[in-house]
């Protein structure tokens, strides 16, 4: 492997480690914070990435925008699908068991996946980058870089940065970390964790929908998209420990080295490389590399 | 739990076994099928119980037993000549149970949604090695050509193989009902109910769980292996994460901590499947059969919190106006 081929793979590989980043933050707050397996989390990815497809022409229509304006329309839609789903279906799952959830959540991917078999059908689909994006970089003297790619990155970064600072540095963040640790608490401090909970999981779906739109153009629009990525993402929730967005973000990028570079230097045990990454991780650690709290 | 439930729970799996032997007289061809691979699911998940229900450890990497038992019986069995059920049935049970103690040795250093994820991987592990390597034949699967033989028995009739599958499935519920009241069920009890005051009573847990998790991933190889004989045919999808979470999905769906509610959830999941499916029923919107299927397991989260085992208790409490209290612990049946 010569230089300027290392270097594109470590390009893909931090690209395809970040977004996973992105699904996976959703996830393990949900999870972390509220307590929920959230089994329909992948199909909030699948949502975004059809969002991308088919709300593109109707956008256009209306707004005469183009892809960033579909992005923004879509994030606001996701944000409200979000709100609305925690208040009719995850609000009263709380007190529940866990495999209650799991139960539940399972149902919903079957309706969502149906309802999108419905209304959009079951074909593949592409969805072409922005015209401002479209373009390449040149990297060594033959090889080129979509600067798509190099987009995702940075808008994966930027997102990563600002949950960050909502984390560490607000307000709202504070009282999100300290309902994490006890909502009975919280609650008689006179804060109304029920509207926390939903702010959170609204942030969450919309965060995974925006993943799906960012990721359409690369990935191609598929059914069953939603499932491959759930199952990754629990993957990056449970080796970087649940709760954790630190521990989310090492283990996404890990993950988008060994996926990446495996398919490359060892195409046979591509697929099983993560598994194995991630026993060897929980057996030496049992809670993951950063346990929250 | 006092005698008399005992004895209604048993009078319930008895009825429902009897029920089961008799329908092959009335089933047409497409049913005893139907209700064949229904049956198998029922071991299946019977065997995911007694760790769910009866240990509190949630595998989500079940399929992969089952998938093993399969394979052992497509590879073990010689070209050309049947081979005998009576080695090749231990062979494929006992394949699954050594691969169920090698995870389980391992992956029980675990605990929780870590153990959950743990049992997948090693699940994934061997979905790879069946779809990848030139041992398990790829995407495409291998047919299994000669089917294992018992004097008269004959396993390739439709006939032949329900009947075997409903007595495997008596054998199972027996072994484990007699099991969940045995000293070792009950002390697999208390680990669901509260690890750390068994450990305080003197109990060494680690062995008692990897024995249950042994027992169960042979069940599922048993599973797995009729699974084999009865479609002629073994692929990767057979231990695939969508079959661990289906099987999940039906002890959810019957009842966590009772051993007929994985009986009651293989077959209601199965049914509700095939229902949602009918096109006599709903013409050309069977297609989107899973939509229905959606809406009513989120329908049945709302309403059954116990499962459909705990619907007789929850009906007896709005008739006495007093909310039901039955479903929790007592003994595993």
């Amino acid at each position: 492997m010569d230089l300027a081929t290392f270097l594109i793979q470590c390009l893909n590989s931090l690209q395809y480690g970040l977004l996973l980043f992105l699904v996976a933050s959703g996830l393990t707050l949900i999870f972390g914070i509220m307590g929920v397996i959230n089994l329909a989390h992948g199909s909030f990815y699948m949502i975004g990435a059809y969002m991308a497809f088919a709300l593109a022409p109707v956008v256009g229509s209306t707004f005469g925008g183009g892809f960033f304006t579909t992005l923004a329309v879509g994030t606001v839609l996701a944000v409200a699908l979000g709100y609305v789903l925690e208040w009719v279906f995850y609000s009263y799952l709380y007190e529940r068991e866990h495999l209650q959830q799991v139960l539940m959540t399972y149902g919903l991917i079957l309706v969502f996946e149906e309802l999108r078999s419905l209304i959009v059908g079951d074909d593949v689909h592409g969805v072409k980058p922005p015209e401002l994006l479209s373009g390449t970089i040149p990297l060594g003297e033959l090889m080129t870089y979509p600067v798509y790619r190099l987009f995702i990155s940075a808008v994966c970064l930027l997102l990563a940065g600002g949950m960050w600072f909502v984390f560490t540095r607000t307000r709202l963040g504070m009282m999100i970390r300290a309902g994490s640790t006890n909502r009975e608490m919280v609650q008689s401090l006179g804060i109304d964790i029920k509207f926390l909970y939903r702010v959170v999981f609204a942030a969450g779906v919309a965060i995974a929908v925006f993943a799906g739109m960012v990721a359409a153009p690369v990935s191609s629009v598929y059914p069953g998209m939603g499932g491959q990525v759930l199952i990754i993402c629990f993957v990056v929730v449970v080796i970087g420990g649940i709760g954790s967005i630190r521990g989310a973000l090492v283990a996404a990028l890990l993950i988008g080295f060994i996926d990446t570079f495996g398919k490359v230097l060892l195409p046979q045990a591509a697929g099983v490389l993560v598994y194995v990454m991630m026993a060897l991780i929980l057996l030496w650690k049992p809670d993951g590399l950063f346990k929250a709290g | 739990m006092g005698t008399t439930t005992d004895r209604g729970k048993l009078a319930f799996v008895i009825a429902c076994l009897a029920l089961l032997a008799a329908y092959p007289l009335v089933g047409g061809k497409f049913g005893v099928d139907l209700v064949t691979k229904i049956m198998i699911y029922a071991i299946f998940a019977l065997s995911l119980e007694l760790l769910v229900g009866g240990t509190g450890l949630v595998c989500f990497g079940h399929s992969a037993f089952f998938g093993i038992g399969a394979y052992a019986a497509v590879l073990l069995s010689p070209q050309g000549a049947s081979p005998s059920l009576l080695w090749i049935l231990p062979a494929c049970v006992v394949a699954a149970g050594v691969y169920a103690a090698f995870v389980g040795a391992l992956s029980l250093r675990t605990k929780g949604v870590y153990f959950i994820m743990v049992t997948l991987a090693f699940a994934q592990m061997a979905y790879y090695v069946a779809h990848d390597t030139p041992l398990g034949g790829g995407t495409d699967g291998i047919y299994l050509y000669t089917k294992p033989v018992l004097g008269p028995l004959d396993l390739d009739s439709a006939g032949g193989i329900y009947g075997f599958t409903l007595a495997c499935l008596a054998a199972v519920f027996g072994a484990l009902a007699v099991l969940s009241r045995s000293r070792f069920g009950r002390a697999l009890a208390g680990i669901r109910v509260n690890e750390q005051r068994m450990r305080a009573t003197g109990f060494s847990t680690y062995p008692y769980k990897l024995a249950a998790f042994v027992v169960s991933g042979a069940i599922a190889g048993l599973a797995g292996f009729l699974f084999a004989v009865k479609d002629g045919f073994v692929n990767p999808e057979l231990m695939s994460w969508h079959l661990s979470g289906a099987v999940l999905i039906m002890i959810i769906l019957g009842g966590i901590g009772h051993l007929r509610g994985a009986l009651i959830g293989a077959f209601a999941f199965s049914l509700l499947q095939e229902f949602f499916k009918s096109e006599a029923i709903f013409g050309a919107f069977a297609k989107h059969w899973t939509l229905g299927l959606g809406l009513a397991i989120i329908a049945s989260v709302a309403l059954l919190p116990r499962g459909l085992v705990g619907v007789p208790a929850q009906v007896r409490g709005r008739l006495t106006g007093r909310r039901g209290s039955a479903g929790s612990g007592g003994s595993h049946g």
